[in-house]
């Protein structure tokens, strides 16, 4: 359920009397109503639901859970038990 | 794309598959509670990579599923008539009624139209001051703040030509529901993320204590679902029954107040039919009084309207966890997407529809 | 001083179509003279007969008939005189034909811009002048406001097959390459992403262009390509799947070889569509003996329509009929058919 894709914040603007916006995801912009995040400043990401702005994204969680997954990739803490198993093929599926 | 493609990066998702690997030392049944990760995990094809220790089984939270076969025989009763401009999200349009869908009715000339956000219906109505606009108001908690923003604006211009057709659904009531069935089988859920988005995890907090299972709110690209299993499965082998947020950059422990609040000023909790599921109390949001005069049902004396769902279909034991889409001996065989026999073949999203696509051949 | 009583003589000076210049009178030559003449003409055309007596050179005649309904009319990237025209030259010449004739035939709303009429039969002229083809006959009706929306356009047309050239979507073999020329989506999303009530704007523009410079040329270096298709509707999924289906073989694809434009990923993310079920107008999909890969490939990435040209898969002996990719992550999943028109949605 609940498609809601991150988009960056780009223009602001009011629509009877709603705080509206313009999102851009990957250079394709969509229009979004801003008033559940009132506090969203130009330049900001936020998810976009049904036309809807939910959440500005919390970029400081963003990086510091990238960031401890990365760790734990070179530090070699995820280091498989057995050796890599092939990819499944078709006819084993 | 930021925020989405750090998320599908294949050699983190190895990573953390082998993580799960190593971590589960016997066999876990979890149950993904949101539609769209059921897609993910079939599109990207993690039911293959998964070990054989971690079952996922698919929930009811595909809100084109489980809207009642009532709803939808009211909404192509209200779509047809003349004066009517039918709008409505594009999932609803080809989801069948006893014997027509909403394609159907607009080839019959029914005016009914696609839209990305209810606010356009609004839109419409201010442009068209004769008709009567309709928004089929489907949904989970994720979908209620546009929904209800969209009656109370319209409340606020004093629009009249306006109402919504409410089937608005709640997780928690379901998650509750699947939990104290006989039949249950699921020992820890990946909650919706975007769900979470809006109403927070607190919710969680007592289903988890009171059903004794692991709750982590989970995003939908593919590192994020992993890492929402793997968070799982420690919890499921360390026996923690808590609610632990995988989803840090969407998710926050109460969810968006603003949100919240304008969700319960135009919305009640009220019982609410499930498609193939049957009655949950307290599992949907109806329009409040102050709001009645939105109301589609009302406005167009269709709420007496009943219907009862094809005996073939077993799309109720699919949406509780009970049973898998290929488990089921009609699957790929009397229902497909073409000839769905119910609503979970219908949504692209819908568990039987992702099984269909993405891997029917490996139940064949 | 009298003033005598002029009758009023009929308007002849239209901006908008009316029903009477589709009745085959005066305005129907008026329509003729002032829309359609002065940008097409041709030995053929401008002998204004009921038909065209065409002189054919030798070989197999390739003949092939398709109606553009397109709306909006006007879309980033085209028109849908453009698309009608290379539409069908994309049609024959992926049948290895070189196109010579096409005839249109135009349904036009009553009420439609004849402004914008003329917009579109220049357009036409222009997409026919560069795919080397001639518009040597045609017809125009006008229907009641309503009956159409504002101007559909029928092309057929008529090509001759290259002598040793055998395409056919039953050729295709195991080991065979596929490949795709270039970016997937750009027209479905240019056309979505333009019409009103979605609240969008991009950049996005359509792909439409006739490939028959570039088929010819890829004839040339491979005379035994097996089959070629335009990805049209139904995008790339749709036409891979009507391959492996007519040569009852499996078709394997690489997630990470399929080229999107960033935007047309944007848009499609949005929406909740897989740009492998959005149509192209101006793609390709290949199928060639692996040995020729190469020499294709070179060849088609020397034009602008085959830039980004990528083997994306083989065909297999497993799975007839069925098309399975090789996700990002190793595992692997079937590409369907879509189902029908591609609906944004919400979940």
């Amino acid at each position: 359920m609940c498609l809601a894709i991150p988009g960056k914040l780009v223009e602001l603007s009011n629509e009877n009397g709603l705080k509206m916006g313009i999102v851009d995801v990957n250079g394709s912009k969509t229009r979004a109503c801003l008033e559940y995040v009132p506090e969203i400043q130009l330049g900001q990401y936020t998810i976009v639901h049904a036309g809807f702005a939910l959440k500005i994204i919390d970029e400081e969680d963003a990086a510091e859970s990238l960031k401890l997954w990365q760790e734990l990739i070179e530090s070699g803490a995820f280091q498989p038990d057995e050796p890599d198993r092939e990819p499944p093929t078709f006819e084993s599926l | 794309m930021k925020y989405i493609d750090e998320y599908r990066d294949p050699e983190l998702a190895r990573k953390l598959l082998d993580e799960i690997r190593r971590t589960a030392t016997r066999h876990w049944t979890i149950m993904e509670i949101c539609g769209g990760q059921t897609h993910s995990i079939m599109r990207n094809g993690f039911d293959q990579l998964l070990p054989d220790t971690i079952e996922l089984v698919h929930g009811p939270g595909c809100p084109v599923c489980v809207t009642p076969l009532e709803s939808i025989e009211r909404a192509l009763l209200v779509a047809a008539r003349k004066e009517v401009i039918f709008t409505s999200f594009g999932d609803m349009l080809r989801v069948p009624g006893s014997a027509k869908d909403l394609f159907m009715v607009r080839s019959e000339g029914g005016d009914v139209r696609i839209l990305f956000s209810p606010l356009d219906a609004l839109q419409i109505a201010r442009d068209n001051p004769s008709k009567e606009v309709v928004f089929f108001a489907v949904g989970f908690e994720t979908t209620a703040p546009a929904n209800a923003m969209a009656v109370w604006q319209a409340a606020r211009e004093g629009i009249k030509n306006f109402s919504v057709l409410v089937s608005q659904v709640m997780v928690p009531p379901a998650m509750r529901a699947i939990l104290s069935s006989p039949a249950n089988r699921v020992q820890g859920f990946l909650a919706a993320g975007h769900v979470c988005a809006v109403m927070g995890y607190e919710e969680y907090e007592p289903v988890a204590r009171e059903f004794h299972v692991p709750i982590v709110p989970t995003g939908f690209e593919p590192v994020d679902l992993l890492a929402g299993i793997l968070k799982t499965v420690e919890l499921l082998e360390e026996g923690r029954a808590e609610v632990v947020n995988r989803y840090g950059r969407v998710v926050s422990r109460e969810g968006n107040l603003v949100a919240q609040k304008i969700i319960s000023e135009v919305f009640e909790v009220t019982d609410r039919q499930w498609r193939g599921i049957g009655l949950i109390p307290g599992s949907g949001l109806s329009l409040r009084e102050a709001y009645s005069h939105y109301d589609a049902e009302k406005k167009f004396d269709v709420s007496h309207i009943c219907a009862s769902e094809s005996p073939l279909c077993m799309s109720g034991s699919v949406l509780q966890g009970v049973l898998k889409p290929d488990g089921c001996p009609a699957f790929a065989r009397e229902c497909t997407p073409e000839h769905p026999l119910g609503a979970t073949m219908v949504s692209s999203e819908g568990a039987c529809a992702a099984y269909y696509n993405y891997h029917r051949n490996f139940a064949l | 001083m009298t003033v005598l009583p002029l009758c009023p003589t009929p308007i002849m000076q239209h901006e908008t179509v009316q029903m009477a210049h589709g009745a085959g009178g005066r305005l129907s030559q008026s329509l003729m003279q002032r829309v359609f003449m002065p940008h097409i003409h041709n030995s053929y055309l401008d002998l204004l007969d009921d038909q065209a007596k065409l002189d054919l050179p030798p070989g197999m005649v390739a003949f092939t008939t398709d109606s553009y309904v397109v709306s909006p009319i006007f879309f980033p990237g085209g028109t849908i005189g453009e698309l009608a025209v290379n539409g069908t030259v994309n049609d024959l010449a992926v049948g290895g034909a070189r196109p010579l004739y096409l005839s249109a035939g135009f349904i036009i709303e009553e009420g439609f811009s004849l402004a914008e009429l003329e917009t579109i039969v220049i357009s036409m002229a222009e997409a026919a002048r560069k795919a080397g083809v001639m518009i040597v006959t045609g017809d125009t009706k006008v229907v009641g406001k309503g009956q159409c929306d504002k101007l559909f356009i029928n092309t057929s047309g008529i090509g001759i097959v290259r002598e040793g050239v055998n395409l056919s979507c039953r050729n295709l073999h195991p080991g065979d390459s596929i490949i795709l020329s270039g970016t997937v989506g750009d027209h479905g999303m240019a056309i979505m992403t333009s019409r009103e009530g979605l609240s969008f704007q991009s950049r996005i523009k359509s792909d439409c262009a006739a490939l028959s410079g570039m088929i010819a040329a890829m004839l040339d270096v491979a005379p035994a390509i097996h089959a070629m298709r335009d990805p049209t509707r139904g995008g790339v999924a749709a036409t891979l799947n009507e391959l492996a289906v007519s040569s009852n073989v499996g078709i394997s694809i690489n997630e990470t070889t399929i080229p999107v434009k960033a935007e047309v990923r944007g848009a499609c993310e949005l929406l909740g569509i897989d740009p492998l079920h959005v149509a192209n107008e101006g793609k390709l999909v290949v199928a060639v003996a692996a040995v020729d890969a190469a020499k294709v490939l070179e060849v088609m990435r020397s034009f602008a329509e085959g830039r980004d040209a990528v083997i994306i898969g083989s065909v297999v002996n497993l799975h007839p009929g069925m098309v399975v990719m090789r996700t990002a992550f190793g595992s692997q999943r079937i590409i369907d058919l879509p189902l029908g028109e591609q609906l944004p949605r919400i979940c």
